[in-house]
């Protein structure tokens, strides 16, 4: 404020652009080459290949849930873009904060999927990270991974790392305290970490036009300091190219981003007893149905010959063995036990607990 | 008399207040359009309007803020915290705020709010939706705790709670929501807070408990009757403030009590109880007071959750251990 001269013209309210959200595929399967981003063959079959297998994974996870071998579940379908899209981006000592709907991604990072079945069953051992993935399981107290995020991606900075931290939240997610919180430590701190908020447009029952009246929730981030994009969530190119762009400046040092992804959950919120249609219309779920994000990329993968009906029955088979194999291995893993509950509190049980567990273990012998 | 079950008593009770007191609003994530995870407040939308019944923003630190301040321009507001756990998240409006309003005023503003949980195992729900979080609330000055057993107790209770001028903790066990019912009046009458239930009478030891546990008692006494056990059981129905004297009569009777808690087992509502009773009647008794409760571990919420409960089995362990001493 040293140079108070007088005001030309009134410019003193702070304003957002309007933006359209980044797509590279449109719906029927034709792409912006300008867009496109770096991705071999191999890698485009591998995207769709993903895909593919995660809707199966999630339609067998509906009714293994549904025969009650499973325990909470949350749909996948419709979000398939913005979650394998995104993952894909990254390499494998990036670290990944999801919440509880973002199953797919730390698998694709690495998470055994029968330890995700256990976590589904409450099976302590679901939680055992291996060693070499970089992943927290899905987080059920909304936003508590937005601000861990910005530790994590801190610890990583201290020690030198070129590693990026990206977590997931949703529309209700980013009303939450911790969501702003997350940001600005990241913004005050540049810190290396990718926010992606998979805008599915409900929280539970809630639209996102009862969450905020911000026209957009990319928009939060400026807010925060931090590089705000808005990207088509049903578009697995549009995804990955804004995690890549996301994870290359937080390697180079340029900080965080919010992304605000556009999607859909083909779905119900959860498989216990969500019913959509007390406040979705059956209109807007078809409209969304026609930009599915496997129907998309499959028309420009066929259209390259990179993609054919028989890649997908393969992929389809080969996700249902895997899943029949993993929950088969779920089932057989030993019992969880008390005792071991009680162990597993602290790295070195205090006497009060092992009082307990001497007790269970009495009278369990009885 | 209605037949009703828990859930739609407390629905009867938010119906019953917002119909006779225009001040009372009722407001969370998901509770206006859908009528709530449970339709708890199914239909009331509907009924009082968008203004008095409504859908927040996902921030359970807003809510409560939202609450707060809502109480002082002389609302009364019921806030429903969807699960148990997200409570954390609005442990500042609760415990710094709310509980302290009355007093940082010097009496001008208070806090008239009822905080409505679903807490409670046995359910399957995932982790952090199903503790029992009554002792972090009982050890935070001025707030009320409220724990119905019964659709009966829980419209009175309710009723009472939405009354009442300070800040209640209102906690609803999910296993009870809908696993029987009972008769329950129309309109409006009240359970007073504060005050405990015999609900069950016996010569020989007391059982103190609440919640779901008081069923899991009864079951239990049943069984011990058929040893020739005579087992007293008492609902607490509140647990802040908590009807000692109830408690204490009892024991002067029985000369032998047990606490049973849901929660785990350490600095509880039950260390409470057996503090007091420690206090006030330790004279009386034969036997030291013990507690059935779960272990010092995180809610066991899958596979061993049942395991992980206290039960009918371990009540009755328990009263042999304090019968035997
Ligand atoms: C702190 C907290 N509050 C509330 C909930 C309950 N809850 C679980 S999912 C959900 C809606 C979340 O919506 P959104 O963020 O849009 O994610 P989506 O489910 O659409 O993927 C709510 C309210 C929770 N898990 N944690
Ligand atoms: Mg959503």
């Amino acid at each position: 404020m040293d140079n108070v001269s007088v005001m030309e013209k009134a410019n003193y309210e702070v304003r957002t652009n309007k933006v359209m959200p980044l797509s590279i595929l449109s719906l029927d399967g034709k792409v912006n080459e300008d867009l496109l981003p770096d991705l071999s063959d191999d890698q485009l079959r591998e995207l769709m290949r993903r895909m593919v297998f995660t809707r199966t994974w999630d339609q067998r996870a509906i009714s293994l849930q549904r025969q009650g071998r499973l325990g909470f579940y949350a749909p996948v379908s419709g979000q398939e873009a913005s979650m394998i899209g995104s993952e894909f981006a990254l390499n494998k000592e990036d670290f990944v904060c999801p919440g509880y709907r973002d199953m797919p991604q730390i698998v694709w990072h690495g998470l055994p999927m029968y330890q995700a079945f256990l976590y589904s069953k409450g099976h302590q051992h679901g939680g055992e990270i291996p060693e070499d993935v970089n992943v927290l399981m899905p987080q059920i107290i909304i936003g508590a991974q937005i601000v861990q995020s910005a530790g994590v991606a801190m610890g990583l900075k201290k020690r030198g790392k070129k590693n990026v931290v990206i977590t997931y939240t949703g529309d209700g997610g980013s009303s939450q305290g911790d969501f702003y919180e997350g940001m600005n430590f990241a913004g005050a701190f540049k810190l290396p970490v990718i926010f992606v908020v998979q805008n599915n447009g409900y929280a539970i029952s809630t639209p996102s036009s009862k969450q905020t009246a911000a026209e957009t929730i990319a928009q939060k981030g400026l807010a925060a300091g931090i590089k705000s994009v808005q990207v088509d969530g049903m578009d697995v190119l549009a995804m990955y190219k804004a995690v890549q762009d996301a994870a290359e400046r937080g390697r180079n040092g340029e900080g965080a981003t919010l992304i605000e992804a556009i999607t859909y959950r083909f779905g119900p919120h959860s498989m216990s007893g969500d019913d959509p249609t007390k406040y979705r219309t059956k209109d807007e779920e078809s409209e969304w149905v026609l930009k599915d994000p496997i129907v998309r990329f499959r028309q420009y993968l066929e259209a390259k010959d990179l993609w054919t009906e028989e890649d997908e029955t393969k992929t389809i088979e080969e996700a249902k063995q895997t899943v029949a194999d993993q929950i088969k291995k779920a089932e057989s893993t030993a019992k969880m036990t008390i005792p071991g509950l009680i162990d597993s509190m602290f790295e070195s049980t205090p006497s009060h607990l092992e009082e307990q567990k001497k007790a269970y273990l009495e009278k369990e012998g009885n | 008399m209605a037949q009703m079950t828990m859930i739609e008593a407390i629905k009867d009770a938010m119906r019953v207040e917002l119909e006779r007191d225009e001040n009372v609003l009722l407001f969370g994530e998901d509770v206006g359009h859908v009528g709530g995870v449970f339709r708890a407040t199914e239909g009331l939308q509907k009924q009082f309007g968008e203004d008095r019944v409504f859908d927040t923003p996902l921030a359970e630190s807003g809510i409560g803020g939202l609450a707060l301040g809502l109480g002082i321009q002389g609302f009364r507001p019921i806030a429903e915290i969807q699960f148990i756990g997200f409570i954390f998240e609005v442990m500042d409006s609760i415990a710094a705020q709310a509980s302290r309003m009355r007093y940082r005023s010097g009496g001008k503003y208070n806090s008239p709010i009822t905080f409505r949980t679903p807490f409670g195992g046995g359910v399957h729900a995932p982790e952090l939706h199903t503790d029992s979080l009554e002792g972090l609330m009982m050890q935070t000055p001025g707030i009320k705790v409220v724990v119905p057993s019964n659709p009966y107790d829980a419209k009175g209770l309710l009723i009472s709670a939405i009354r009442d001028n300070d800040p209640v903790f209102f906690m609803e066990h999910l296993k009870l929501y809908r696993s029987f019912r009972g008769e329950v009046p129309e309109g409006e009458y009240t359970v007073p807070i504060g005050k405990a239930n015999v609900v069950r009478e016996g010569s020989d030891v007391t059982i103190i408990t609440y919640g779901a546990m008081v069923h899991t008692s009864l079951k239990a006494a049943e069984e011990l009757e058929k040893q020739g056990v005579q087992a007293e059981v008492i609902d607490l129905r509140t647990l802040m403030p908590l009807d000692i004297e109830t408690i204490v009569e009892s024991v002067k009777k029985t000369n032998r009590a047990i606490v049973v808690q849901e929660a785990q087992k350490t600095s509880g509502a039950a260390a409470e109880i057996m503090a007091q009773i420690n206090e006030k009647a330790i004279l009386h008794l034969e036997a030291p007071v013990i507690r059935v409760a779960a272990p010092d571990t995180v809610v066991a919420f899958g596979q061993i959750e049942k395991e992980w409960l206290p039960n009918e089995k371990k009540v009755i362990a328990g009263v042999n251990q304090v019968i035997n001493f």
